[in-house]
């Protein structure tokens, strides 16, 4: 164990404050705009968190309504990605596809998001049918878009229809209109449009905290992997910054529906502005959090001076850090893209995060990266410090260990509007394909895609933007590509099966399943697909050796992704749940569960809303939106069993190279977990034996999980399970189901 | 020889459980540490022994994500 020094007289000497200004174009922006519709509404304020009504606008025909929260939307869906999936069933048909005018996209914050007394309540949820995986898809996101509609006066807002032209939703809530405009010309890429926007609707200077804008970029239109920007404007900085919904390419049907950017006009963030029935007790609970922070955090994860990127060495330690396409865990170069390094390229230590109140401020801004590349090149602009998702995805997966080159990797699929997951896991499989010959430079249209060639990969990043060459076929994602290289006869099916990390058309989030049997659920066993939102389980499992049994990972793999179902819900961030602990945690019974927080959520949750819960019951809500979501996802054809089937990578070792990099480690499994002698085998036979072992006890974890889950062998729930959540109220889901039986 | 999370580890004479951290390369700053059951606070890493035979539990608590 060691713990990070931070040691100021390292810091590179940036001026935070310098960076290329686009405000010259505001006029420009401003002559193409032309209002198409204007509705007044009556702004109001949330009551116990609610504010008991909803924004339905249809870009293609104009219609802006709004819409009762019922109590049984409360009850049952509680608000966030519940409401979102509400909206979306009521809105969609089994048929429908992400590119139908009826798909829509819905933006929710939840009962407790806006609140400014603890760390991590500005969240929203956005759900809609996913192009890569043809289910719905939740995404979470901080900045203040979220939390300013709802104190405009809606709990969630459904886009659907498509426009004939660009257009722009504004929801000004503190003079109640919404307008519709339509937009000729203009930036599309999200750096520059939300700097513009934030600036167009403001009314003056210390107005631009309240306007938040919701953007693409140019590679959405070009690929199934786009993302929403959502941004909140950076006082110190004097800049307009981004958090990203990233996964699903919700980002390519916001922009199919030809919408540019939505921008709400809040009203100044206050302490009180949901009404709690409860604001002592909520008080309360953020000061013992404020305090657990400033005294902890030092000594654990230091979240507050480095953010998610303190991980970046961990997970290298372990063997867990993704590199070449999650063929290893670990790399001699991390050194140069790890937290060390980021605390001296970032602005570290200052009040940041991307909601007010968040003591835990995590999102680090990385300042004066001048772009090599691209239609900026030569600009100067600040980008988010790498979270450790982006620097696993974007660099040791890829083999890219330059800084630079990785925050200008991170910065393009910002204002491009893409996933930096998605980007990072695609690329990898295309480098590794590249390698192994199943792509040339000829099938790359003359891009070089070696390990480390992080300009082939900004090259094929532009030529996505670009909607040209090979970087269109990559802005497919990882599933679709596969089918193309196997139709198009390049290389040997199941191998590029196996090493292409995708499950349900969804890209894996970077960290290394393969020695973590429960892992291999926690990604597979998803509703949307392999995201680390639902369960994160490798310490449990692989190192600490907690849950060795089926019903043990069974256990977890039900519990888990529950518990964390349940922050989309209500607005809340994951982290400040685990990467602070109070100072007596180990001293708790289950203390990997963090009961102190858990009760502050339990807390938290019945001081805003009034609704008295306990830790059990926050269980239960949440099982009633998950198993809702896979009931969805059966209706859309797919959330059965082989749709969970996992891509052998992330079971085991597909390669030679992959098996002799741990031969010690397999050849004993070899031994204790099979009975059998390595002795004497090649290594092909021991992979073979490997494979079956592997595949065979995945199988078995599946029919646990199920079984915990309530639900089939085939993974449907079964009607005793929708009826103790009480989703039998709800005739089409039950209809559903019984097809299934 | 002792067991650190279910494998063993090669044991020598006045073994802190600091050492057993440096030889599993156990970097993780949020960790929950029990030698034959007893709970080892943080600040007693490096002055707690650990003897021959010894049961350790080092629970890395979860990260990710």
């Amino acid at each position: 164990m060691s713990q990070l020094v931070f040691d100021p007289t390292k810091v590179m000497d940036i001026d935070y404050t310098k960076r290329t200004e686009y405000l010259d174009r505001l006029e420009a922006l401003r002559a193409g705009m032309r209002t198409l519709k204007e509705v007044p509404f009556q702004p109001s304020l949330p009551d116990k968190g609610y504010t008991n009504r909803t924004l339905y606008v249809n870009v293609g025909n104009l219609e802006v309504t709004e819409k009762p929260v019922t109590q049984q939307m409360k009850d049952v869906f509680i608000g966030g990605r519940g409401f979102g999936l509400y909206h979306l069933w009521n809105a969609v048909k089994p048929t429908t596809r992400w590119n139908d005018p009826e798909n829509e996209i819905v933006i929710s914050p939840g009962p407790v998001a806006g609140m400014t007394q603890y760390a991590g309540t500005g969240k929203s949820l956005v759900v809609s049918l996913s192009p890569q995986t043809d289910i719905p898809i939740d995404s979470n996101v901080g900045g203040f878009y979220g939390p300013l509609l709802k104190f405009s006066g809606f709990d969630a807002l459904e886009l659907q229809g498509k426009a004939d032209k660009d257009v722009i939703l504004f929801v000004d809530g503190v003079k109640g209109i919404i307008r519709i405009e339509e937009v000729e010309g203009g930036p599309e890429d999200s750096h520059v449009l939300a700097e513009l926007l934030t600036h167009m609707y403001a009314e003056d200077e210390k107005d631009l905290p309240n306007v938040s804008v919701v953007s693409s970029g140019a590679a959405a239109a070009h690929s199934l992997i786009g993302m929403l920007n959502f941004s909140f404007y950076d006082r110190r900085r004097k800049c307009v910054r981004f958090k990203q919904a990233g996964r699903g390419g919700i980002g390519t049907v916001f922009r199919d529906k030809r919408i540019r950017a939505l921008v709400v006009r809040g009203p100044k963030v206050a302490g009180d502005l949901n009404h709690p029935v409860d604001p002592e007790t909520i008080a309360k609970t953020g000061i013992k959090y404020h305090k657990e922070i400033r005294e902890n955090d030092g000594g654990q994860c230091m979240m507050r001076r480095n953010g998610t990127a303190h991980i970046v060495e961990i997970m290298d330690a372990y063997d867990l850090l993704p590199v070449h396409n999650f063929q290893y865990g670990s790399h001699p170069d991390v050194h140069k893209i790890d937290s060390a390094y980021w605390q001296q390229r970032c602005t570290q230590a200052t009040v940041d995060g991307c909601w007010y109140g968040c003591s835990m401020a995590c999102a680090k801004g990385a300042d004066g990266l001048v772009l090599k590349t691209g239609p900026y090149k030569g600009d100067m602009v600040t980008v988010d410090g790498p979270e450790y998702e982006n620097a696993a995805g974007l660099g040791s997966n890829c083999g890219v260990f330059d800084p630079d080159y990785l925050l200008e990797l991170n910065f393009y699929c910002d204002t491009y509007g893409i996933c930096t997951i998605t980007w990072g896991t695609l690329t990898a499989f295309v480098m590794e394909c590249y390698q192994r010959g199943i792509l040339n430079r000829e099938r790359t249209c003359g891009l070089e895609m070696t390990w480390g060639n992080a300009e082939a990969d900004l090259e094929m990043m532009h030529q996505m933007a670009r909607g040209e060459g090979f970087g269109k076929i990559a802005g497919m994602g990882v599933k679709k590509m596969k089918e193309y290289f196997i139709k198009q006869g390049w290389g040997d099916p199941q191998l590029i099966n196996d090493i292409g990390m995708e499950n349900k058309g969804l890209e894996y989030s970077q960290y290394m399943s393969k020695e973590s049997l429960a892992q291999q659920g926690g990604y597979a066993l998803t509703n949307k697909g392999p995201q680390h939102d639902e369960a994160w389980l490798i310490f449990m499992d692989m190192v600490n050796k907690q849950i060795p049994t089926f019903e043990d990972k069974a256990e977890a793999l039900y519990y888990f992704p529950l518990f964390r179902t349940w922050f989309g819900l209500n607005g809340f961030c994951k982290l400040p749940w685990n990467d602070v602990v109070p100072a007596n945690n180990s001293e708790q019974p289950e203390a990997h569960k963090v009961p102190e927080h858990v009760q502050n959520y339990v807390d938290l949750f019945s001081a805003t809303t009034g609704v008295k819960i306990d830790k059990e019951e926050l269980i239960v809500q949440s099982a009633k939106v998950y198993n809702f979501q896979r009931v969805f996802n059966i209706r859309m054809g797919k959330g059965l069993r082989l749709h969970d089937a996992a891509p052998y990578r992330s079971l085991g070792p597909v390669t030679k190279e992959e098996y002799e990099s741990r031969a010690e480690r397999y050849d004993q499994q070899i031994v204790t977990e099979m009975g059998l002698d390595p002795a004497g085998k090649s290594t092909e036979e021991k992979m073979a034996l490997h494979r079956t072992w592997r595949t065979g006890r995945f199988s078995k974890l599946m029919d646990s999980v199920y079984a915990r889950r309530g639900w089939t062998s085939n993974g449907v729930p079964t009607l005793e399970r929708l009826k103790e959540l009480g989703l039998d109220a709800f005739p089409e889901v039950v209809d559903v189901v019984k097809q299934h039986l | 020889m002792i067991l650190v999370n279910e494998e063993p580890l090669a044991w020598h004479e006045g073994m802190t459980v600091r050492d057993i951290l440096r030889a599993r390369n156990y970097r993780f700053p949020m960790l929950v540490i029990h030698v034959n059951d007893a709970l080892v606070a943080k600040a007693d890493y490096d002055t707690t022994t650990v003897p021959d035979g010894a049961v350790v539990k080092v629970i890395h608590l979860i990260s990710g994500g």
